[in-house]
């Protein structure tokens, strides 16, 4: 380990500090922002300490019943979202860890096919398909619906990649063993495969979560009505410059909202998360 | 891939297996991909009465557009200056976090916040600071006698993008690049130490080109953020604007597809842009699969 001498460790220290600042200080500003009332915040600057409406804010935006958007409370928002990242997740681990094992461990005609047709999909992001999978939403009548919020978004050749990846390090002679000992192939997968896969799943399953939370022109596309809205959508909706009557505390409250849940499992889950992220990636 | 491997014999349980995610795939991946390149050679009128073959017509028509090459030059300066930012300032980061002993595991976990923040959520704080009417800096640059209103100035608002997006992308690279830092061997290091050879010094000569694999990465992987998770921003922010200032190509086309409803035009640009989707992945797994070391 090379010493680094003292003064080139506090240099470092206060470029990291400021770079902290840098990269919290949104996220703190508009924390504050939270805690103020509406007339100190349209009168910036702003203080750099919380105010005092902490209670009142969050109470009135949670629990006031404020029609702000259409009558819908933040509540729903937040219920929509959590069903929209909780199912994009567990659906896309669900759906590519059985796609990947059958790649794996069987052979049968058109597997490499099947494999590529997969694969491909990272060529083709909603982005490059905008209206006419809208309009295959409309055929299919899933505007406005769960099922059309997350279904979609389930197919992922990332996840099956990774699994097939980490397969494809799995010995032979484990299911060798397993077949000897008169196990068959669903039981490999529950009893065998799923453990091992304990920690994949885990990190997939942050990255999966924050990919569905933070979903923005899928949810705005396939939704019309305001209570199907995720909260990311809710929030455009709610501001306006323009608009005298923008109650922008409660904007805050909904923002830290917003920002709160996928935080903390990030920050929470970290070792998986940043174990997830560079080894998926890579 | 090629080793042979033990597998299950099961006739029918592998098709059983991939038959969900192939649905998914077939009905919300190919199928309107195919849709939009069979489309990109109609001219449909707006209300899909009537439709007729009409050949390259409407890509020629699309580069003929002064507002599609506009949009290509915003995506650009978009793109490139988010993606710079973005990695510059991460690299920074993580050489000091690399340098200190102590309080990195701290540093991380205050580093890591804006990776979970949607992109337009991103933009909306930024727009809370900068916006004219109630934006802390706003203010603090307005009394300091500069002229700042993103919503009328285009570069402005440009600016403001960037930032967002930018700041948006510092987590995930910094976590890249404290991952591949970490990867050279100390001896490496130690060894240049030893000749005399100081921190500036060893970063440039030994640091930095091995972990040229990482910052080549991450340049794609930014640049396709730029072009594609950035919608968001642009939607929340600017709305494109002011005047087409930060219409990039994405947006372009949920515009033209959905509020302005030119339908052959908005299925050219889709096509375009897989065509860009695919040379950036094809550079991708050329270069960064292959883990090529350079030099």
């Amino acid at each position: 380990m090379v010493q680094n001498n003292q003064g080139s460790r506090i240099v470092a220290h206060a470029v990291l500090i400021l770079g902290i600042a840098v990269v919290a200080f949104p996220i703190y500003y508009t924390f504050v922002a939270s805690t103020l009332s509406l007339q100190t915040i349209l009168r910036p600057p702003l203080p750099l300490l919380p105010g005092r409406e902490f209670f009142t804010n969050y109470a009135t935006a949670l629990f006031g019943g404020v029609g702000r958007i259409g009558g819908v409370d933040v509540g729903t928002l937040l219920f929509n979202t959590t069903v929209v990242a909780l199912a994009v997740a567990i659906g896309k681990i669900v759906i590519s860890i059985l796609s990947a094992y059958a790649i794996v461990f069987f052979r049968f005609p058109f597997r490499m096919f099947f494999f590529w047709t997969i694969f491909l999909t990272l060529m083709l992001p909603i982005e490059v398909r905008i209206l006419p999978t809208y309009k295959v939403m409309v055929d299919l009548g899933l505007i406005d619906t769960y099922t059309g919020l997350t279904l979609p978004l389930m197919a992922s050749a990332t996840a099956t990649l990774l699994f097939r990846q980490f397969f494809m390090t799995i010995p032979g002679e484990l299911v060798e063993a397993a077949r000897v000992d008169g196990a068959g192939p669903m039981r490999f997968f529950f009893d065998i495969l799923l453990p091992l896969s304990r920690t994949n799943i885990a990190a997939l399953f942050v990255i999966l979560f924050i990919y569905g939370w933070t979903q923005y022109l899928w949810p705005l596309l396939v939704t019309n009505s305001n209570d199907m809205n995720t909260i990311v959508i809710g929030l455009r909706k709610m501001i306006s410059f323009a608009d005298a009557d923008t109650e922008w505390h409660l904007v805050m409250v909904t923002c830290v909202l917003a920002i709160l849940p996928p935080v903390l499992v990030v920050v929470l889950m970290q070792r998986w998360f940043v174990k997830g992220l560079v080894e998926t990636e890579k | 891939m090629s080793s042979p491997r033990v597998t299950f014999n099961n006739k029918l349980l592998p098709y059983l297996l991939v038959a969900p995610q192939l649905a998914i795939t077939l009905v919300f991946f190919y199928w309107p991909a195919s849709q939009a390149i069979y489309q990109s050679v109609l001219r449909e009128d707006p209300f899909g009465l009537n439709s007729r073959f009409v050949g390259l017509a409407n890509f020629q028509r699309l580069f003929e557009e002064p507002s599609y090459i506009n949009s290509f030059k915003v995506t650009a300066v978009f793109s490139i200056a988010t993606a710079v930012l973005a990695l510059v300032v991460a690299l920074l980061l993580a050489v000091m976090a690399d340098r200190i002993v102590k309080g990195r595991g701290f540093y991380r976990t205050l580093m890591i916040w804006p990776y979970a923040v949607a992109p337009a959520i991103a933009g909306m704080l930024w727009l809370f600071m900068f916006n004219p009417t109630m934006g802390t800096f706003a203010s603090m640059l307005r009394s300091a006698g500069y002229n700042w209103d993103p919503l009328l100035n285009g570069n402005q608002a440009m600016v403001l993008v960037i930032a967002a997006a930018a700041w948006k992308q510092i987590s995930y690279n910094f976590l890249f690049f404290v991952a591949g830092l970490q990867a050279i061997p100390k001896s490496l290091v130690e060894a240049a130490a030893i000749d005399g050879a100081g921190e500036n010094r060893r970063f440039w000569t030994i640091q930095f080109p091995l972990i040229a694999p990482t910052t080549f990465f991450l340049l794609v992987i930014n640049t396709v953020y730029a072009f594609f998770d950035t919608f968001g921003i642009i939607h929340a922010v600017t709305g494109g604007g002011p005047g087409k200032a930060t219409e990039t190509l994405v947006y372009k086309v949920y515009n033209d597809g959905f509020v302005n409803l030119m339908l052959g035009s908005s299925a050219a640009q889709s096509v375009v842009l897989m065509v860009i989707v695919i040379a950036l992945t094809a550079i991708q797994f050329r270069y960064v699969e292959r883990k090529v070391h350079y030099g």
